[in-house]
């Protein structure tokens, strides 16, 4: 079992023809994800990686069903390829596209929620059902099926935490990216409703950082509405206040936002929290015992 | 992006927000000339891109030349929290009967910008929410009709008791939040915004930040960067689209991905050492941006060692490689490297630098270990 994706899951790629989207088009089939078709306006009728490509997200779903889209347009161009998606009946969208002005996602969250759609990111590296499908740009190779739920506003830092885990004969139910700007379609308590919910997942990783207050809702959340065991790593407790870290939610203003706080409030309600991304490991030996891994 | 008050007031006349009119000067001659045409007393204020100006002695009112040109000679000699002051604003004084706040930023948690507006203007508008929040008046934009004119009285009428001056107020709310919106700001700030004795109502500051992501749309506002008041490192990395931010330690690092190399800062302090920089060289395999990043790092006098954490994903192990053996063939580093290559390509990565001179590890608190003993040993050695 799993969240978000499994083997069932039909993908569309927009973007497909640029180089990042032609790359991991290819890099996803590969790991066994149904890539069924890609658009790219004004590209339609030709093939790419015998992926066909079609001009519109409309024309691409009425021809293969396709029920989830990976989005790897420009930024500029991003928020109204979502919304082409969402209009085209598309489910689940994971847009890896970074760099979004955030005033265009101020007006696109709202209509993605309208549609009854689901959206994951911008700026992530979408998400994995090790052994079943992956939509974005995780590496296949770091992952292994198992029975832990890793939910993360990074990237490379989610690999490095994989890659203990795995490293270690901890195998994951699915890794989600849920990226690092400041407005983003799903955030740390709608990916936990989802682990909580999931038979397949048995505890949880929590990777967050400095920036917004999305790990304090989360420790809100598992107070009051989750039963499976959480354990969490907080990047940034070396970060300057008022200096954009990277990431264009990353940064500390006013006080508020800071790894203390966060760490803070996670351990106030019995989530233990990891000094290093190696230390998530023992951690998690604890609250699962053998049996989960 | 962080403009200075200047150019903030430029933008929001062009909004139609009642701003007075100023001018701009270089040295206590021209800030002397410009008081001159305004009539005195008037008011100079610090342009640099920090806050607390005030405080620092950046802000005087002034009567008469003699007064204006020693104001303006010392404003014009000041560092304010580490920047030099390269010029000053002067502006007709005005008779204020009250100071108000009025600002638009991002509320993250409801997803839509919020308007803040308050009674209790002229001072640090954190220190009025902690202690008396029920003075803020706040309320969200619509992502669509922005904020509609009968919001923006009500607002207002909370503020302001008399009719004309409340209008007007409603008026600056209203043209704020289109203002906000149209240049793709993340913060537009009045602070204060006054109330004169004669009821008119008047922008007396402006503080404008503008969202890096937006500027490919807005070639105009790209203009308004000023160059000289930014860290040169942080210039020269954006121009190859690295991301530098300047540390006082003497561990540098160059890691892929803000979340990674955020960690890695934290576990050379976990480690007892101190990190030197910020730097995420992204996603790509560019082997120009690990020449970049390297010349950038070694610009900075404190650092004794480099270390690399690069985790492959859509980044080529092999491609970082190239960059590093290209960089060091150019100019041989004058620090030691502690290099950490993992994940797509390693392997090929690994036998590329198996001659090279330099250390290498295969765990993150591995590679941090090692480079904060290869810092400790230059340290020594120096």
């Amino acid at each position: 079992m799993s969240i978000l994706a499994d083997r069932s899951t039909t993908v569309l790629v927009q973007g497909i023809t640029g180089r990042d989207g032609s790359f991991h088009a290819q890099q996803m089939r590969a790991y066994g994800t149904r890539v069924v078709a890609g658009v790219t306006p004004g590209k339609g009728g030709t093939q790419v990686h015998d992926i066909p490509v079609f001009d519109t997200v409309a024309a691409a779903v009425t021809a293969t069903g396709a029920t989830a889209s990976t989005v790897y347009v420009p930024p500029l161009a991003a928020a109204d390829a979502i919304c082409e998606a969402v209009d085209a009946g598309v489910q689940l969208v994971v847009c890896i596209t970074e760099g979004i002005p955030v005033q265009d996602m101020v007006r696109t969250l709202p209509y993605v929620r309208e549609h009854g759609a689901r959206l994951l990111g911008p700026n992530c590296p979408g998400l994995i059902t090790p052994g079943a499908a992956k939509l974005g740009i995780l590496p296949g190779s770091i992952c292994t099926p198992g029975r832990v739920g890793v939910v993360s506003r990074s990237g490379t830092l989610t690999y490095e935490v994989v890659y203990e885990l795995t490293r270690h004969g901890l195998g994951q139910s699915t890794c989600v990216g849920i990226g690092g700007d400041p407005l983003i379609g799903t955030r740390f308590v709608d990916t936990l409703e989802l682990f909580e919910k999931d038979p397949g997942t048995a505890a949880v990783v929590l990777i967050g950082e400095i920036g917004g207050s999305d790990e304090e809702d989360a420790a809100a959340f598992i107070a009051s509405r989750m039963s499976k065991p959480v354990v969490a790593f907080i990047a940034g407790r070396t970060a300057p206040p008022g200096r954009r870290m990277g990431h264009a939610g990353a940064i500390v203003s006013g006080g508020s936002g800071t790894a203390a706080a966060k760490v803070a409030a996670f351990e106030a309600i019995g989530v233990r929290v990891a000094d290093t991304p190696s230390g998530v490991v023992a951690l998690l030996r604890q609250v699962i015992g053998a049996e989960a891994s | 992006m962080n403009i200075h008050e200047y150019q903030a007031r430029d933008l929001l006349r062009r909004f139609e927000l009642p701003v007075p009119p100023h001018a701009v000067a270089a040295t206590a001659e021209a800030a002397v000339d410009a008081a001159r045409g305004f009539g005195f007393p008037v008011v100079l204020k610090a342009q640099v891109l920090a806050g607390g100006r005030g405080k620092a002695g950046g802000v005087k009112l002034v009567r008469d030349p003699e007064a204006a040109r020693a104001a303006a000679a010392s404003i014009l000699g000041m560092r304010i929290k580490g920047l030099a002051v390269r010029s000053v604003l002067v502006a007709p004084a005005v008779d204020i009967a009250r100071e108000l706040y009025v600002g638009i930023t991002l509320d993250r948690g409801a997803g839509r910008p919020v308007l803040m507006l308050s009674a209790a203007g002229g001072v640090d508008i954190e220190e009025v929410a902690a202690s008396t929040p029920e003075k803020i008046h706040k309320v969200h934009l619509d992502p669509l009709r922005g904020l509609p004119a009968h919001t923006a009285r009500r607002l207002a009428f909370a503020v302001l008791d008399d009719g004309p001056s409340a209008l007007g107020l409603a008026r600056v709310c209203a043209r704020l939040a289109a203002a906000y919106e149209a240049l793709d700001a993340t913060l537009v700030e009045i602070n204060p915004c006054v109330v004169t004795k004669q009821g008119e109502i008047l922008a007396l500051d402006a503080k404008i930040n503008l969202d890096d992501n937006a500027l490919g749309r807005h070639a105009d506002l790209e203009a308004l960067r000023d160059l000289e008041a930014e860290d040169a490192r942080e210039t020269k990395a954006r121009g190859k689209s690295l991301s530098y931010i300047h540390l006082d330690g003497d561990v540098a690092c160059v890691v892929n991905g803000a979340g990674l190399a955020m960690a890695t800062m934290d576990l050379i302090q976990h480690h007892g050492g101190r990190p030197a920089n910020f730097l995420d060289i992204g996603g790509s395999s560019n082997p120009e941006k690990v020449i970049t990043a390297l010349e950038i790092i070694q610009s900075d006098p404190n650092v004794r060692v480099i270390l690399f954490n690069i985790f492959g994903g859509i980044t080529r192990c092999d491609d970082v490689a190239k960059g590093l053996l290209q960089a060091i063939a150019t100019q041989p580093p004058r620090v030691p490297l502690v290099v950490r290559l993992i994940g797509t390509n390693e392997d090929k990565a690994r036998e590329m630098l198996k001659d090279a001179a330099m250390e290498t590890a295969t765990g993150m608190d591995e590679v941090v270990q090692k480079a904060i003993a290869a810092a400790r040993r230059s340290g020594a050695a120096a």
